[in-house]
């Protein structure tokens, strides 16, 4: 999973960036926070003690919950593609490139506390290319997701970055 | 060690021999189900992979975790990385942080931290920065 396509960059934006996707809500719930701390390998007896820190700083990620159409989670009414008596299956995708995260970046405008719910809007960043040290060209999309209060003040935004690998170099894997 | 002035590094360890059950939950608290990370079985007669490997974010979340609990009390404003290299269980993950700015003001100071998160190897999986702000004088 080396990125590598820091050899040249032409770092040129590309293509327009599509339309914003609707907003969602993202509740700070103590005991959903307790649960991601824990995973974290923080020690937490319980939701009370979120009350008196910061949430997390990556608890944002869990958005994911809350999208109804999130493709990494299993839904009642759509096949998964994990393994049951099978192997389970490749994720169908128009898409024929490999799609890695890149990076991930947060920034807080004030402190988050549990209690809260935040409004979460996606918007489309900007996409460029970079030629990889391999010669294939590294295809890389930016997008943010604004998290705003009932105010519609800003609270926090997350910035992500993927990269696409070239086709040749899928090929190679 | 202190992580006070520009120049001071401290280690931590982030998780020794990650078990596959933390990456479990992980995908739980996250949301993020993708079986490349909790499903064997997919991983490797489907992904191709020798085995299950952790999320991105969870190698994220550790070293924001740390951190965090490393300037307890304090503020992180910014938090943001990296992914260089796939993080297996079995793992032992460090993080070495390092103080590259501090800048004081009436609001307080802020400084600029530099994480670069390793394995057992040495191998650098993961490299990020941090802005952490304290409402004292410094």
């Amino acid at each position: 999973m080396d990125i590598d396509g820091s050899a040249s960059t032409d770092g040129k934006p590309l293509a327009a960036p599509p339309a914003p996707a609707p907003s969602l809500r993202l509740p700070i719930e103590s005991s959903h926070v307790m649960m991601f701390a824990r995973s974290l390998g923080e020690q937490i007896d319980g939701p009370q003690e979120v009350a008196a820190r910061d949430i997390p700083v990556t608890f944002p990620v869990a958005l994911a919950h809350f999208d109804p159409d999130y493709e990494l989670r299993p839904h009642p009414a759509r096949a998964w593609f994990g393994s049951g008596s099978t192997p389970g299956r490749p994720r169908t995708s128009s898409e024929p490139r490999t799609r890695l995260h890149a990076e991930q970046h947060f920034e807080y405008h004030r402190r988050v506390r549990p209690g809260e719910v935040l409004t979460a809007t996606r918007r489309a960043g900007n996409v460029w290319e970079k030629t990889s040290s391999r010669g294939g060209v590294l295809t890389f999309t930016e997008s943010f997701t604004d998290f705003t209060d009932d105010e519609g003040n800003p609270v926090l935004t997350s910035r992500s970055v993927s990269v696409y690998l070239p086709l040749a170099e899928e090929q190679k894997r | 060690m202190s992580l006070v002035e520009v120049g001071q590094k401290d280690e931590v360890t982030l998780v020794e021999d990650l078990k596959r059950t933390q990456i479990v939950q992980y995908a739980g608290a996250s949301g993020d189900y993708n079986p490349l990370h909790t499903d064997e079985r997919y991983a490797v007669e489907v992904g191709g992979y020798p085995g299950v490997f952790a999320h991105g974010m969870l190698t994220a979340g550790l070293t924001a975790s740390a951190v965090q609990q490393r300037f307890a009390g304090n503020f992180v404003t910014r938090f943001g990385g990296r992914f260089i290299a796939q993080v297996w269980p079995g793992d032992t993950l460090v993080a070495e942080m390092e103080v590259t700015a501090v800048d004081s003001g009436p609001g307080g100071t802020s400084r600029e931290i530099s994480i670069t998160t390793r394995n057992q190897t040495g191998a650098v999986v993961y490299a990020a920065t941090a802005t952490v702000v304290t409402d004292d004088a410094g």
